[in-house]
């Protein structure tokens, strides 16, 4: 079927909409100067932080995500209904405000946080600890969204079939449920780590910014542009970069959620 | 074939009494009793709907029953009166299913390792006992494929090989045949019996394919609507059927009723006569139900008045349909009946839909029996 | 066709705007909208009645909200609206050419950039602001004066140093002789006063005007004379002003007594 007029000129703005401040980033970096700015150590220590938390947040929301997303699409009823409002919510928290929530929670007066810094003597914020739980709190419901609806697409008669031939039901979901749905798996995960990657307001208000600590990408960028914005799209280059090398390595077969091959 | 390789636990026979009820938009109930003994092949036959698969998914395990007890050997499995429950995984049985139900990230090779995987038996030996299988089954060329890339013939072969895998102590066989051609659904039938007969624990089969259960059972269990209305071997399924579906399955006239006068006044209007008549039922009742073959009437277009035939009656034509070599007429009695004649007498008789005939039959054609 | 293709870049445009308005990721102090376009417009040509668009550094808020009451009261028929943010993003957004009228700076710094790049006219300080230490009601690390910040154990936050208030802490600890080494670093002082008021750190540097505002969650503790960080906060009319009479009016208003009044009464202190 011939794609009609009327999608593609909304699909090519859409995707104009995306590509045009990419491109013009591109314009605005300083070229010249950009051996100069990358030797700063701030640029290596925020893209290191950066890159280690968002990988350990997104794992950490896919071990204990995909579980939640596996009895989400089991169970019916109205808990479960519950249970997934409640989970998508920091989807649409603002970002600040799941910081000051974390704090509500983990912070040195929190409701967990404060017995845990009377026994051990250790606090989440102003940590890399703490920047991880920030990315995880806010990248754990994109990955049990995209997980669950890929869960409810399976059809249940395999894991019928492994019970008949003797599987219990862990052996079964390691065995034939986990490599059936790997490439969704693979693409919440992504996702996750791509908007841990991201996450600015939680971060900053729940670990703070302490170059070399809890100082991200994304929060060196904010302040590069408090004093030299050269030095912002200079970094913002290397944001780029880096996600589009990502992204083009786990495209294709391994970022398509339809069934597997 | 012979027997695939198996250490040899004592076969044991299947006990099942099934009442499954299910309320809501669509009421559904099954009450049926099932017995198969070590190496006994059990059809279970009914139309769609009937409650066979449910059956088969309460034995398993897959479906909780509302009433009743399965036994497998001196194992409960299921008893809601005492609130005994076996899990599906530690039942010992082998299903194969009607879209079989590979797993598609396995190889072959890997899908029948899987119940030795899933006992904790070491990747390397599973993988080595796979091999050994598949090559009992002729099927080590495919070893290496995964299902998507193997025929549906070929796919429920290494189902079968798959749940024998397991060493079940019960094979449970769920419309094995359904999704194949016509054409493969004949050689895997072939197959199929020869893998099932050398099984040596009891087999149940769920069909609805008279031919299947004719070719592959030693015994058939008709359900319809969720109750066993006949449970017999295929020889007197085929020629005493205890209902009219299972008589149209059987391709015979089926009728009810009552014998009076030396005769059979049937329930649908007109008389039969037969020779043999079966005695009276316990309860003194003379109810009983006829056979009669559609090759053993003959049609007239005037009325025989010199045959030995003792049955002679009127009719018209309904419909003919043509079957293979023969054409069945669809005539209207009373009794109804469905007559085959050659092609060549249609035309020799001038038939068509409306012709008015004259139907006879011998009383030794008319099987007369009672429900027991 | 073609009419779809000169439609497609107001398309495109309407889409950037629409884009703009709207920033959840950015820090709580920011009350106005980021990028090109998001400040109202301004008015149709040079009118003494007409409507000014004033940026000014988060710390004003309060004092230039009174004032602006002030100016709508004296001119009537005008309007006075606030955009409140970081100095150094308000600069930016002047020299992209966000229509303003009036640029109060939290810093001298970002002020000459904005002049050198042409934005604004003739500067004058109007005020200056200086810092000091507040900490938690409960003072959870006991701290007395500026030297119990160089604790090893005592959290301390501070603003960035690439923010004016950043700046000013990293002063207070030169001239206190001190080596401290904040657990924080903020984006704006009222990060530093939340966490102060949450009680996540022991201590934070904030503006006196700040501490004064939040003088019922957090505790102030005055810096000695000598330890003193002043920051210079100017003000200036943009050259592309739609309405530079009025402006002027506004500028004059803040330098003037009422203005001055009102900004001493927030605590803070004259220009030199």
């Amino acid at each position: 079927m011939r794609t009609p007029w009327q999608l593609r000129v909304p699909a090519a703005v859409a995707a104009a909409f995306l590509v045009l401040p990419l491109v013009a980033l591109l314009f605005r970096v300083p070229w010249l100067h950009l051996p100069d700015l990358f030797r700063e150590p701030i640029v290596g220590e925020a893209l290191r932080l950066s890159l280690l938390c968002a990988t350990i947040a997104a794992l950490l929301a896919a071990v204990t995500g995909i579980p939640l997303a596996w009895l989400l699409a089991r169970s019916t009823g109205r808990l479960t209904g519950l249970v997934r409002a409640l989970v998508t919510v920091p989807l649409v928290l603002p970002p600040v405000v799941g910081g000051v929530a974390l704090l509500s929670a983990f912070g040195r007066r929190g409701l967990l946080g404060k017995p845990i810094d009377v026994v051990f003597g250790f606090s989440l914020p102003f940590t890399p600890f703490g920047v991880i739980v920030a990315e995880t709190f806010v990248a754990l419901p994109f990955l049990v969204l995209t997980v669950e609806g890929a869960f409810r697409t399976l059809d249940d008669g395999y894991a019928e079939a492994a019970a008949t031939l003797g599987a219990s039901p862990w052996f079964a979901f390691r065995r034939v449920v986990l490599p059936m749905m790997a490439p969704a798996l693979l693409a919440g995960t992504v996702l996750a780590w791509a908007r841990a990657l991201g996450e600015f307001g939680a971060t900053i208000t729940f670990a703070g910014n302490s170059p070399g600590r809890t100082q991200t990408m994304p929060l060196a960028v904010y302040l590069a542009m408090e004093r030299d914005p050269d030095a912002a799209s200079a970094l913002s280059l290397v944001m780029l970069v880096v996600c589009v090398v990502v992204l083009a390595l786990l495209r294709g077969r391994w970022l398509t959620t339809g069934s597997a091959a | 074939m012979g027997a695939a390789p198996s250490d040899a636990a004592d076969p044991v026979a299947l006990d099942a009494r099934v009442e499954v009820v299910h309320q809501g938009a669509r009421p559904f109930a099954l009450q049926a009793h099932v017995a198969a003994g070590p190496g006994e092949v059990v059809a279970v036959l009914g139309p769609n709907g009937a409650g066979k698969t449910t059956l088969l998914r309460a034995i398993a395990g897959l479906t909780p029953l509302s009433g009743g007890r399965i036994r497998l050997g001196d194992r409960t499995l299921d008893d809601p009166a005492l609130g005994t429950w076996v899990v599906p995984e530690q039942r010992r049985l082998g299903v194969v299913f009607q879209d079989h139900r590979l797993f598609p990230t396995m190889s072959v090779r890997e899908n029948v390792a899987f119940p030795a995987r899933a006992r904790g038996m070491r990747h390397g030996a599973a993988l080595a006992n796979a091999d050994a299988q598949l090559a009992h089954f002729g099927l080590t060329e495919i070893a290496d494929r995964r299902p998507a890339r193997i025929s549906g013939g070929q796919a429920q072969r290494v189902a079968l090989v798959r749940a024998l895998a397991s060493k079940p102590d019960l094979l449970l066989l769920d419309e094995p045949l359904a999704a194949l051609d016509a054409q493969r659904r004949d050689t895997t039938r072939a197959e199929l019996r020869a893998f099932v007969s050398a099984f040596a624990g009891p087999a149940l089969l769920v069909t609805h394919d008279p031919l299947d259960a004719l070719l592959l059972a030693g015994r058939i269990v008709v359900i319809e609507a969720g109750r066993v209305t006949q449970d017999a071997d295929p020889a007197t399924i085929a020629r005493r059927p205890a209902t009219a579906y299972v008589a149209r399955l059987a391709g015979l006239n089926h009728y009810r009723g009552r014998v009076s006068r030396g005769g059979i006044e049937l329930d649908g209007g007109g008389r039969l006569v037969a020779v043999d008549l079966p005695a009276p039922s316990s309860s003194g009742s003379r109810e009983v139900l006829i056979a009669l073959a559609p090759s053993a009437i003959t049609v007239h277009t005037t009325r025989p008045d010199h045959g030995s035939a003792r049955n002679v009656w009127a009719g018209r034509v309904r419909g003919i349909q043509q079957i293979a070599d023969r054409a069945r007429l669809d005539v209207a009695g009373p009794p109804d009946a469905l007559v085959d004649v050659t092609p060549a007498a249609i035309l020799d008789l001038g038939l068509t839909p409306g012709s008015a005939v004259w139907l006879s039959a011998k009383a030794t054609e008319v099987t007369a029996y009672t429900a027991e | 066709m073609r009419a779809l293709a000169r439609l497609t870049p107001v398309v495109i445009l309407a889409a950037v705007a629409l884009a703009g308005c709207g920033d959840s990721s950015s820090g709580s102090s920011s009350a106005g909208s980021t990028g090109a376009g998001s400040a109202s417009g301004s008015g149709s040509g040079p009118v003494a009645n007409g409507s000014l668009t004033i940026l000014a550094a988060a710390s004003l808020r309060d004092v230039f909200a009174k004032l602006g009451d002030q100016f709508e009261a004296d001119h009537p028929g005008s309007t006075v609206e606030f955009s409140f943010g970081p100095s150094s993003g308000l600069a930016t957004q002047i020299v992209e050419g966000a229509p303003a009228d009036v640029f109060a700076s939290a810093s001298a710094k970002t002020m000459k950039t904005a002049e050198d790049a042409g934005a604004v006219n003739a500067p004058v300080t109007f005020a200056t602001n200086s810092m000091t230490i507040v900490v938690p009601k409960d003072n959870p690390g006991t701290v007395d004066d500026v030297s119990d910040l160089a604790n090893k154990d005592t959290t301390v936050a501070v603003c960035a140093k690439d923010v004016p208030c950043g700046a000013a802490a990293l002063t207070v600890f030169e001239q206190a002789h001190l080596d401290v080494t904040p657990v924080s670093e903020e984006v704006d002082v009222a990060a530093v006063l939340t966490k102060v008021s949450l009680g996540e750190v022991d201590a934070g540097l904030v503006y006196v005007t700040d501490a004064a505002l939040a003088r019922d969650k957090v505790t102030q503790i005055t810096l000695p004379a000598d330890v003193s960080a002043t920051t210079d906060y100017p003000i200036a009319v943009t050259t592309e002003s739609a309405n530079p009479a009025l402006a002027q009016q506004f500028v004059d208003l803040v330098t003037g007594t009422i203005g001055q009044d009102a900004l001493k009464a927030a605590g803070f202190a004259p220009a030199p």
